[in-house]
């Protein structure tokens, strides 16, 4: 734990500083879990600032007259205003700040890539590093999440109007704080026995503590979210259902299939989807001796891909116990999609990585066992569509890499399972709902945003679609007649 | 919460629990399931609806209490309850509108078989219902098929029905023609077994695969079968599928994936339980009498 300012203590009159002095401050490398002990346990990696700390990392952002930050950001958080706030001692005035603009501060915190976003249009970035704003947003997030007696409760005026949320991930989330600061009933529908989506289910404990998603859902339930777990929208209810028992709603139920490689062998037992792995991991637990389900635990692990999902699984099978958890991409160092952090935290924790490679089989054994996995050494050729160098295989460089698991990580694509029982909506060739500049479908009040309306992408993505939905569901419900009732649930 | 409305022993292994699941008993069909989670750090287990009372709101679960969360799960008793339960989950069974249709239940699968035969018998399908079990107490579900049709009973060792197996008693149902439909549900041999023996005949032929799954809605691919040469997930494109098309060699192979586990698993639940028997005994408990049965299934 990090030391906390007392309740009872001033804050401090501070002499500002000059520009000069606040260029002169380097910036503060967040405290980290050692990589040989946390290797072996599921503690979270990044400890977070102390008081100290943060009051100093404050203090280097020059608040730019013409902050370019926000601009990174997908959800505007006014991020000069927030660390002028802290930079002054002024934590409770930052956290409420903060939580004006963002709905799961303590999320984002921890799992934006910052470098890509906000950081990276720092005006300190072009001569040295930028403001360490993610660590910032973690400390007062956390700050906030420690301290509710002393944030500001909202009474909302009630609107009079219901919202369904389908989908309990980042994007249903942010819709659902925002929704309900406008006094909107607001109800997220839930598949799973618990809410939080890929923030529970998908991103590991070491990243982002599962207590702490939790309490980011309480404070909306407190606020007046409700939440209707095992609900599976398109199965239990069917989307026109839904549509007719609420004024507006809003789907957010993300891109739910596994995509696999497609090469021989890739049924045998001992390869999983990330989805598959996990889960059972996150969401049931099974990093824990208490927990009754089930996961193989490899001594050698393969896992595929370059994505951020990839560097969770590979980390979560090195703590499983993986002497040799390998990541296995198709590009090089450079082209690894997954945020700069986690892939460094990878390699501090023994994770290897064997770029410029594909696999071809997965091989079995005579006894109907496991083998390994034999790849084909790749080398970069011409961008392609997406505008990366294409990879190509190298004829005749086929390898093995021995191993008793594979976990395919190479993404998602939209789950029909939902689209098909709703004739009305319209989808695109991948699956994917379509949406006008509103974020609306084409069923009238009925919205979508996240990945199932741009494929995979990241948190903070889905978050700015769920701010922005929310603001036009908001826009939409002032220009439409009331539903002939209002419920909040339809069980 | 789900609450235990009703509970019957059918057999030494199998039990049928009543619940309350007022949404899904109103609109379920046969062949769909759900997935139940007993509470904290239990698993999810699918589950087919066995039967549903939409007026009472109750859905009927038929379980066969083989590993540490099965039996866990039948230690239930009426008044208690289950924290998580999802559905109506997979598709329907895709049923014949009229002729004769052969419902093949074995073991448990006879509870899967059992709402097949109820919504054809309503159809005005003819019905022959072939069950079996090891011996007599391991027969379920007779009495229930027998308003739905004919019953065939048949025991491994004679000591009920038509002694054998199931298999034989379906053999001679082909033989004598006018089959238009089977369906089959039971263990992986069984099933495979009734597929090869259809095929010459050409009778379509439905099985219900029982893969493992977690989330029952297509996201994790744990599910996965190959039927036809390509890869489905019983989840959500099945659980039934064309029998003579089913590689049952994979299916089996997948559903050991953690047979050391669940072997484990029942051992630590069993030496929990030891202790538990001798203190209840200790102090002149009647747990001594009920526990054994089921340490046993």
């Amino acid at each position: 734990m990090t030391e906390r300012v007392p309740e009872d203590r001033p804050p401090l009159e501070r002499v500002p500083l000059t520009n000069r002095e606040r260029m002169a401050i380097e910036r503060h490398p967040m405290p980290e879990r050692p990589a040989d002990i946390r290797a072996h346990n599921f503690e979270e990696v990044n400890l977070g600032y102390s008081d100290l700390l943060a009051i100093a990392e404050a203090e280097r952002c020059l608040q730019c007259r013409n902050p370019k930050c926000i601009e990174g950001c997908p959800v505007r958080v006014n991020i000069p205003r927030f660390i002028d706030l802290l930079a002054h001692g002024d934590v409770p005035a930052a956290a409420e700040s903060l939580l004006d603009d963002n709905a799961l501060p303590c999320v984002t915190g921890r799992v934006c890539p910052q470098e890509t976003q906000c950081e990276k249009l720092c005006l300190r970035a072009k001569k040295g590093t930028p403001v360490a704003i993610g660590y910032l947003e973690r400390y007062v997030a956390d700050w906030a999440q420690a301290h509710p007696e002393a944030m500001t409760e909202h009474s909302h005026s009630p609107a009079g109007r219901s919202v369904a949320i389908v989908g309990s991930g980042p994007a249903g989330l942010t819709a659902a704080g925002e929704l309900v600061k406008l006094g909107y009933a607001v109800t997220v529908f839930e598949a799973f026995h618990a809410p939080g989506g890929v923030l529970i289910y998908g991103i590991p404990e070491f990243r982002l503590p599962k207590d702490i998603v939790a309490r980011e859902v309480e404070r909306l339930v407190a606020e007046g979210v409700r939440i209707e777990k095992n609900s599976v929208i398109g199965k239990t209810f069917t989307l026109p259902e839904v549509r007719e028992r609420f004024d507006a709603v809003f789907l957010a139920v993300g891109a739910g299939l596994p995509v696999f490689m497609n090469v021989p062998g890739e049924n045998l037992k001992g390869v999983y989807s990330a989805n598959e792995y996990l889960t059972r991991v996150n969401l049931m637990g099974a990093w824990n001796r208490d927990s009754d389900t089930p996961v193989l635990h490899g001594q050698r692990v393969a896992v595929v891909g370059g994505g951020n999902v990839a560097m969770d699984s590979v980390r979560t099978a090195r703590r499983l116990g993986a002497d040799d958890a390998v990541i296995v991409y198709r590009r090089g160092h450079e082209e690894l999609p997954a945020r700069a952090e986690e892939v460094h935290h990878a390699e501090q924790e023994g994770v290897r990585f064997e770029l410029l490679a594909a696999p071809v089989e997965v091989l079995g054994d005579d006894g109907g066992g496991f083998r390994g996995v034999r790849c084909i050494r790749m080398s970069l050729g011409e961008p392609d569509a997406s505008g990366r160098a294409r990879p190509e295989p190298i004829p005749g460089s086929e390898f093995e890499i021995p191993c008793e698991m594979v976990v395919v990580a190479i993404g998602t694509r939209s789950n029909p399972l939902l689209t098909s029982t709703a004739p009305d909506l319209r989808v695109n060739q991948g699956g994917y709902i379509e949406i006008d500049q509103t974020g609306m479908t084409s069923m009238p009040g009925v919205f979508a945003g996240g990945d199932i309306v741009r494929g995979a992408a990241t948190v903070i993505l889905a978050m700015g679609d769920g701010k922005r939905a929310a603001a036009s569901i908001d826009a939409y419900l002032r220009g439409a007649p009331a539903a002939e009732s209002a419920p909040t649930s339809i069980g | 919460m789900h609450k235990i409305v009703a509970r019957e022993q059918l057999s030494p292994n199998v039990t049928r629990l009543v619940i309350e699941a007022p949404r899904i008993a109103e609109i379920r069909r046969p062949g769909q399931f759900v997935i139940v989670r007993l509470g904290h750090g239990a698993e999810r287990i699918p589950l087919t609806i066995a039967d549903a009372d939409p007026e009472a709101g109750t859905i009927s679960l038929i379980i066969q209490s083989v590993g540490k969360s099965t039996m866990d799960l039948v230690d239930l008793d009426v008044g208690g309850s289950i924290e998580d339960v999802v559905g109506p989950l997979g598709r329907p069974t895709d049923l014949i509108e009229s002729g004769h249709a052969v419902c093949v239940g074995g073991g448990v699968g006879t509870a899967v078989v059992y709402p097949i035969a109820q919504e054809l018998h309503r159809r005005g399908v003819q019905v022959t219902s072939v069950i079996g079990g090891r011996s007599r107490e391991w027969v379920i579900l007779e009495a229930e098929l027998g308003t739905a049709g004919t019953v065939v009973t048949c025991t491994d060792d004679g000591s009920y029905g038509r002694p054998g197996f199931v298999t034989e008693a379906v053999k001679d149902l082909c033989e004598a023609g006018g089959i238009d439909a089977v369906y089959a549900v039971g263990p992986v041999p069984m099933m495979r077994a009734i597929s090869a023996l259809t095929r010459p005949y050409d009778i379509p032929t439905t099985v219900s695969l029982n893969s493992i799954m977690v989330d029952g809605t297509g996201m994790c691919g744990g599910c996965r079968v190959v039927v036809d040469g390509e890869t489905r997930y019983a989840c959500v494109d099945g659980p039934e599928f064309d029998g003579h098309t089913v590689d049952f060699d994979l299916l089996m192979d997948r559903l050991t994936t953690y047979r050391q586990f669940e072997q484990e698993a029942l051992a630590r639940r069993q030496a929990c339980l030891i202790p538990a028997l001798a203190a209840s005994a200790a102090a002149g408990g009647d747990a001594v009498s009920a526990a054994p049965a089921k340490a046993k299934a």
